[in-house]
């Protein structure tokens, strides 16, 4: 019997719906270990930086990886998110959690905007409809006073966390931050386990056949951009207070296409690959830093060893490898 | 006896080009009708017509008494409406179990709880594994659909518009690509699950529907050629013409 139950979870590697697997829970347990030692080993802004862009690339991942959705705007949201927060910290004063809360409040709502024009196209035409809604919101934050063109919003106070605890030192910041995103990327991982990620991978698989069972796959599709904008905006508002600035880097269309690279490297569709594809670009960002404009190029290289070599990303050869979902 | 599904000056335009002409058709409760007709036809266009994902230059559709005209193909899939398609329409990277628990999940109405876990799904379980069973593939619960040769995924296709309970249902070209005995094996579903059903279904082939419908209506340049049982209808002349000439081409 448990023979054949091996056998039979080997011959199927796509298939688990039992809550989240004792592998998944291990993987996040040791995660979240490794997590609250980091910031005593390097230096805490850089752990936050990895922290912030896995889950905006987990985010991505989800209208990527299980709504078969290439945007090539979320910067917009992102970095939309980042000023909000930004500005509401600055300029209204409010406490971080509260500025966070804006900055992924304004990203759901941005979110629904620009999902709701984009959706009913597919494919190429999605991904160039999310780009020219990006670049307006590029523009616009050139433009616009509050954001500071191109200064961008800087020297944002941390604050008080509640009005109680200062978030001015940065390991008090790194647990906030860490249980903000650690708390984001469980509940993208709900999302992905539900009973409306069920039909969002139904819809993923086979369109009309989704549609012949009754779905109205337009409002899932919505559902699930929404969802993906609200948690990109959260992962660029907590950055903005990270490093007490929002910029116009962040809205970049540049920035829409690290996070496709972080989360193409990494794996799309597994539940880790973001995570660890937003690690390694962040690293090499980091590390290589001193040798300026070549880093460009040197993660151009990476990125086409990375589609020749694993097509389908780190976590999605080692995955194959496990015969297990990762 | 009553109509199930009627279509009424039933015209599709596509730039200029006539794909279907002012189709007249009504489709009796509880019977199978084939629509056939050679290449080019315009079968196909009229059955997509009739399943909403394609929307028509004139005319109406009735279904059941209601207009359906204006209504989306996922809509009247609601009302009990529900299609097959040419290619098997499987969900690949589900499991078998899967795939069916997603047509039953449509019983709890929509799932846009995307805060629940799916674990909430397990009480379909049993139920799809009754409409597996049903269909021969007990054995692959576990296996991702897109494992299984092309019998079996047509079978599990079945399961799992059986599982939604149709009140009616409409198959795109059934046996295309299949080998004889596929055929007669399909055939005999058709006939085990038409039991209290309306069926219409779009064939090329007017003798794989010679056993299997109680109504054959014959279209050719998009317009109907002739209408009746098999008897009346393969011996029209018109409709030998249509299919010699056809077979010319």
């Amino acid at each position: 019997m448990s023979m054949q139950q091996t056998e039979i979870a080997a011959a199927s590697p796509a298939v688990n719906d039992a809550g989240m697997s004792p592998l998944h829970k291990m993987i996040f347990l040791v995660l979240l270990a490794f997590l609250l030692v980091l910031p005593f080993v390097v230096y805490p802004v850089f752990a936050m930086k990895i922290m912030c862009f896995a889950l905006f690339a987990a985010a991505f991942n989800l209208l990527l990886g299980f709504g078969g959705l290439l945007s090539f705007g979320h910067a917009a949201y992102f970095g939309g998110a980042s000023y909000v927060a930004a500005h509401a910290a600055k300029v209204w004063g409010l406490t971080p959690e509260l500025s966070v809360l804006c900055g992924a409040a304004a990203a759901a709502f941005l979110g629904l905007v620009i999902g709701a024009l984009s959706i009913r196209r597919q494919g190429i035409y999605f991904a160039m409809v999310t780009l020219a809604f990006a670049q307006m919101v590029y523009f616009f934050a050139l433009q616009v006073p509050f954001t500071g063109g191109e200064d961008g919003i800087q020297s944002v106070p941390r604050g008080k966390l509640f009005g109680l605890i200062s978030l001015e030192n940065n390991i008090s910041l790194y647990f906030f931050v860490l249980a903000l995103t650690f708390a984001g990327i469980l509940f993208l991982y709900r999302v992905v386990h539900s009973p409306f990620g069920q039909v969002l991978k139904a819809i993923r698989e086979n369109e009309p056949r989704a549609i012949s069972l009754g779905y109205n796959v337009n409002r899932y599709k919505l559902i699930v951009f929404v969802l993906s904008a609200t948690f990109a905006g959260l992962a660029g508002a907590i950055k903005s207070q990270v490093f007490q600035l929002a910029s116009l880097t962040d809205v970049h269309w540049a920035m829409s296409g690290e996070v496709v690279l972080m989360t193409l490297l990494g794996g799309m569709g597994t539940v880790f690959g973001p995570l660890l594809g937003a690690a390694i670009i962040v690293t090499m960002q980091n590390y290589l830093a001193t040798f300026g404009a070549w880093v460009t190029i040197i993660q151009g290289v990476i990125f086409v060893i990375g589609v020749l070599l694993f097509r389908e990303g780190i976590i999605g050869v080692i995955s194959r490898w496990l015969k297990r979902p990762l | 006896m009553s109509i199930a599904l009627e279509a009424r000056g039933l015209t599709k335009e596509f730039k200029g080009f006539v794909a279907v002409k002012d189709v007249n058709l009504s489709v009796e409760q509880g019977t199978i009708h084939a629509l056939i007709g050679p290449n080019g036809a315009g079968k196909t266009t009229c059955f997509n017509l009739l399943t909403k994902f394609l929307q028509p230059t004139r005319g109406s559709i009735v279904y059941d008494g209601r207009d359906i005209t204006g209504m989306s193909p996922a809509g009247i899939a609601r009302l009990g409406m529900v299609r097959s398609f040419q290619i098997s329409a499987v969900f690949p990277d589900l499991s078998v179990l899967q795939n069916v628990r997603v047509a039953l999940q449509r019983r709890r109405g929509d799932s846009y709880d995307f805060w629940r876990s799916e674990k909430t799904l397990r009480r379909f379980d049993e139920d799809a594994r009754a409409h597996i069973d049903e269909v021969g593939l007990s054995e692959f619960v576990d296996h991702r659909a897109a494992e299984l040769s092309y019998g079996r995924k047509r079978a599990l296709e079945i399961a799992a518009t059986l599982a939604l309970d149709p009140k009616m249902l409409l198959l795109d070209e059934p046996m295309a690509g299949m080998a004889q005995e596929d055929v007669e094996r399909i055939s005999a579903l058709i006939l085990k699950v038409a039991k209290g059903r309306t069926i219409l279904m779009v064939e090329h082939n007017l003798s794989v529907v010679a056993n299997l419908s109680d109504r054959i209506t014959v279209l050719a340049r998009g317009e109907i050629l002739a209408e009746g049982d098999y008897e009346t209808v393969s011996k029209a002349p018109e409709v030998i013409e249509a299919y010699i000439g056809a077979t010319d081409e």
